[in-house]
């Protein structure tokens, strides 16, 4: 049933992204950018709405939309304007909030995105600068609005700039969805326009979905879902929705506009309000600030300060001999660690062994103790000198990983590192013969297997040998001698 | 002449002189205000202390050689839409009853830097919507020629201040004429600046894109050294001129030889006082005489421009005035939710006038309407501005009387807006297109009311309109003083 269902139903979501750039002051005013204040405390006339304060626009935060837009494949306006939009709420100090409406400093672009080996294009309609809101808190009775005492409301957050990010309807299912968002928040943190702190807030996702048949062209009516705080709660949301809104079309029912919260707990969306038109807003030009004006000169400058996007960067790792997976795995790694992999192969390292290096066993071991990237010791030499010694074949690679562990753990290179851990392959045969001898003489019983047809416990046999020689012997040459003894 | 009559020009050269002092000066005017407060109500609130200590610094200040210029030691009263750090400001609205800001607007500022004694905060037309201060929270003021009529609005408090002689200049804000018409109805000169050249940074908001700054003064010079001290680019104001600013105060004796004057055609006729229209051409011949060449300009646009107004500054205020919620400052009124509690303190908190504007306002910016109405007025708003243009290829000033009417009876238009909307018909198009126009008496009528002159000029021609100016006020020798009985309170 439901695979049939799915068959006849396609989704179509769009989602809305809010970034909060990391200025180091507001957007209109000179408090301080700053997560966990004391409640209150980065606030003035500006940003709390005191009578007769006026907004300054924060010309870094432009800067930042600006690179933002462009690392998007956005067109920059030439012109763009803020307008007010007004509705009533505790924490929007103004009655207003300062945004932009029909003249957005960024515009159509797009946002490739890896899914299933797939890449998919996402249009992005806009990208605008807006002012953030306070931020309430509401005190007893599980802190939902309608059942609260009372509401804190702190203004630390009233004002910091904010970049909303639209695509248009192209994302097709939760994953992509999913996809999307995270490919945004690297993109993003790659610039360092944001602190892109999912859990502090400073990326927020709302997602408009909407169900249509497949093969139909037109949009279904589409429900906007909030309140997803990570990358999971998003594709869950959206799944949620989507399967919702069949369930309902089938039942016989039809989706209205509406707005509706996503409960992590209870894995569902609860309806918030009835959507208003967007005109309620009433917005008009803000007449308090003038229209920007984004030079081509000024936009060249921004332009010319991008960072390496991460897909260039894919793209540069492709070239190197990486394959998809491993180049976009690598290219989303920490910098120390795409720094360690340039430098390595600038020497003459292979590019793919110590792309693997990194993102697996370096990576393994960071997590494992739970280590900053930053703190990595590790350099370019070290990985040279691992990869180096596994060709050489003076560790064998399981030993290798051990080696690693203790240049990791400062104890010298690659190869001081080996000797000291007693970690050198044996690959002299006749220091081997005496071992596979022994390990021969102890299991009669395997030799007789396999002289009895049952070829596979050579294996068995290496592991013994592997076991006695503590790892360190050549598994090439223990194998011929095997081979060597047991068919004599 | 009595102390308190003086011009800030000629208190200042006695000060200078040693003649006399700023304490003085100001215990003229708090005398003053003891004996006329109670007839004419300028004031809201009086900072006798805070005054008396800058007085007495200003006095030190220049004994020690210090001097700050024009303004040095000089009481000025602020309208009360003006944030002062520590004196409570309230738009004469009941919903910032009690709020005391905890900074200085940049023009309160700026005149403390330049060793001016705040006298006190005058009554105004709640957030600047009116044009008699009848729609004060806090009581009407009255006309200092005569009490039983409004001095204008909505700087009323202000305009009645200078004419009553409780304070030397004063601030006040003009969105459609709101310095110029008091000035005109309480015979003194009152001036509306360049839009962008006097930081709004500080002034409560009635229209961002209309609201002006300009003093009330009895002198023409006085207005020139006034705006010279309080005007200047404030990076706290996205809409400060950043450019280069004129110096109009040594423009005022050139005189209007050879100055081509246009006459506003359509600002005449219908509804225009007999006495206001006589005693404006009669100004208009002298300045011929004088050696102005006059013509008569049609600026046809100015018959909507009213219209367009009353759509523009109500959309703005609309939103200006959404910031007066109950949550932070100011009036609460409680409610069982947070929207009740709003909704409570803005009914109540708001008088009828604003009522009347937000609603007009959140009208025309709504959904379905924003293109008719809003939408409509600014492409007014833009033939209004290339109306001005096409005129000033032809004249350097134009001139109309700055009120139909001389004051009207307090009470007399309250029930009507349309009426009272009407009182500005001749200053709003220089709001509409940001520029200068200044107010000047040049008279009064059988009633001893006075006549104002206004002359408009390009943006950022205060020197031309100032030149003109100082020449009308030559011109009209005007030396009437309101007749108003001191009443000891």
């Amino acid at each position: 049933m439901n695979e049939v269902r799915s068959m006849s139903w396609e989704s179509v979501i769009g989602i809305e992204v809010h970034v909060e750039l990391s200025t180091k002051s507001k957007m209109f005013c000179g408090c301080v950018v700053e997560f966990g204040a004391e409640p209150n405390t980065n606030v003035c006339p500006v940003c709390l709405g005191l009578p007769g304060a006026l907004p300054v626009p924060n010309r870094k935060a432009i800067e930042w939309i600006m690179a933002i837009g462009l690392a998007f494949n956005c067109e920059v306006s030439e012109r763009s304007v803020f307008h007010r939009k007004s509705y009533f709420y505790a924490d929007l100090p103004k009655g207003y909030q300062i945004s932009q409406f029909d003249i957005p400093v960024c515009h159509d672009g797009y946002l490739d995105v890896s899914v299933d080996g797939e890449t998919r294009r996402i249009g992005i309609e806009r990208a605008h600068m807006e002012e953030d809101t306070g931020k309430s808190t509401h005190v007893g009775d599980g802190g939902r609005i309608h059942s609260a005492q009372s509401t804190l409301l702190d203004f630390n957050r009233s004002g910091v700039p904010l970049v909303e990010i639209v695509t248009r309807p192209d994302i097709r299912g939760a994953f992509e969805a999913r996809a999307y968002a995270q490919k945004l928040r690297a993109v993003v943190a790659e610039l360092g326009a944001s602190d892109a702190r999912l859990e502090e807030g400073s990326i927020r996702f709302d997602a408009n979905v909407s169900i249509r048949p497949v093969g139909s062209e037109t949009l279904g009516t589409k429900v906007e879902v909030k309140n997803m705080n990570s990358f999971r709660s998003l594709e869950r949301a959206v799944d949620f929705e989507i399967e919702r809104q069949i369930a309902l079309v089938e039942g016989g029912g039809k989706v209205i506009q509406e707005t509706r919260h996503w409960d992590e707990e209870a894995g569902v969306t609860h309806s918030m309000r009835v959507k208003e038109g967007s005109s309620d807003y009433r917005y008009f030009t803000e007449p308090d600030l003038v229209p920007m004006v984004m030079s081509e000169q000024w936009v060249s400058e921004v332009r010319a300060s991008l960072p390496e996007l991460p897909d260039d960067r894919k793209a540069r790792y492709e070239a190197h001999g990486l394959d998809a997976d491993l180049a976009g795995v690598l290219s989303g790694s920490p910098p120390e660690m795409r720094r360690i992999y340039e430098e390595a192969t600038a020497a003459g390292a292979d590019s793919r062994r110590a792309a693997n290096w990194l993102t697996g066993e370096v990576a393994a071991w960071l997590r494992r103790t739970e280590t900053e990237p930053s703190h990595l010791t590790l350099d370019a030499s070290q990985l040279g000198g691992l990869v180096e010694i596994v060709d050489e074949g003076v560790v064998s690679s399981s030993a290798a990983k051990e080696v690693l562990v203790g240049v990791l753990e400062g104890e010298g290179s690659p190869r001081q590192v080996a000797e000291t851990r007693d970690l050198i392959q044996i690959s002299d045969t006749s220091a081997l013969e005496e071992i596979v001898d022994g390990v021969l003489a102890d299991n009669p019983e395997a030799v007789d297997s396999y002289r009895a047809g049952e070829q596979k416990v050579v294996g068995f046999l290496v592991g013994q040998v592997m076991r006695v020689s503590q790892g360190k012997a050549d598994p090439k040459v223990v194998n011929s001698l095997l081979a060597e003894r047991l068919s004599s | 002449m009595s102390l308190h009559e003086l011009s800030v020009v000629e208190a200042g050269r006695r000060l200078r002189a040693g003649e006399t002092s700023s304490v003085e000066l100001l215990e003229a005017n708090l005398d003053r205000a003891s004996r006329t407060e109670a007839q004419i109500h300028a004031y809201l609130t009086i900072d006798r202390e805070g005054a008396r200590e800058a007085a007495s610094q200003a006095d030190a200040d220049l004994a020690d050689g210090i001097d700050h210029g024009p303004l040095h030691g000089i009481p000025v009263a602020l309208k009360d839409n003006m944030c002062t750090r520590g004196i409570e400001t309230t738009a004469s609205s009941q919903i910032l009853a009690g709020y005391v800001p905890p900074y200085d607007a940049t023009v309160v500022a700026r005149l403390r830097d330049a060793g001016a004694v705040i006298v006190g905060k005058t009554n105004l037309d709640e957030f600047a919507m009116g044009s008699s201060t009848e729609n004060s929270a806090y009581g009407t003021s009255y006309n200092p020629w005569d009490i039983s009529r409004v001095p204008g609005g909505s700087s009323g408090g202000s305009a009645a201040a200078v004419a009553a002689g409780s304070a030397f200049v004063a601030l006040g804000s003009d969105t459609g004429g709101s310095v110029r018409q008091p000035a005109s109805l309480s015979g003194v000169v009152g001036l509306k600046p360049t839009y962008g050249t006097v930081s709004r940074y500080g002034l409560i908001a009635f229209a961002s894109s209309l609201d002006q700054i300009g003093p009330l003064s009895r002198s023409v010079e006085d207005s020139a050294v006034t705006l010279e001290t309080i005007w200047g680019h404030d990076p706290l104001d996205a809409t400060s001129h950043a450019g280069e600013y004129p110096t109009p105060s040594a423009a005022l004796e050139k005189g209007v030889s050879g100055l081509r004057i246009g006459v506003v055609r359509e600002l005449a006729g219908e509804g225009y006082e007999p006495a206001v229209e006589s005693g404006v051409s009669g100004m208009i011949d002298r300045l011929s005489d004088a050696g102005g060449e006059v013509t008569e300009v049609s600026l046809p646009t100015f018959e909507i421009a009213l219209s367009a107004y009353y759509l523009i500054a109500p959309a703005e205020a609309s939103a200006n005035l959404a910031r007066f919620d109950g949550i932070r400052y100011g009036l609460r009124v409680d409610g069982s939710t947070t929207e009740e509690l709003m909704a409570r303190t803005r009914a109540e908190g708001f008088g009828p006038e604003v009522l009347r504007r937000i609603l007009l306002g959140t009208y025309a910016l709504s959904a379905g309407y924003y293109d008719a109405f809003y939408g409509q007025a600014q492409k007014v708003r833009s033939a209004i501005q290339s109306d001005f243009s096409r005129a000033y290829e032809e004249v350097d000033v134009l001139v109309s009387p700055t009120s139909p009417t001389v004051a009207f009876e307090a009470g007399a238009r309250v029930d009507n807006p349309l009426a009272m909307y009407l009182s500005d018909i001749c200053t709003i198009p220089s709001n509409l297109a940001g520029h200068p126009a200044i107010s000047v008496p040049i008279g009064v009528d059988d009633g001893n009311l006075p006549i104002g002159f206004q002359v408009m000029a390009p943006a950022l021609g205060e020197t031309v309109m100032f030149q003109a100016a100082a020449e009308v006020e030559r011109l009209a020798a005007f030396t009437a003083r309101p007749i108003l009985a001191e009443v000891a309170s």
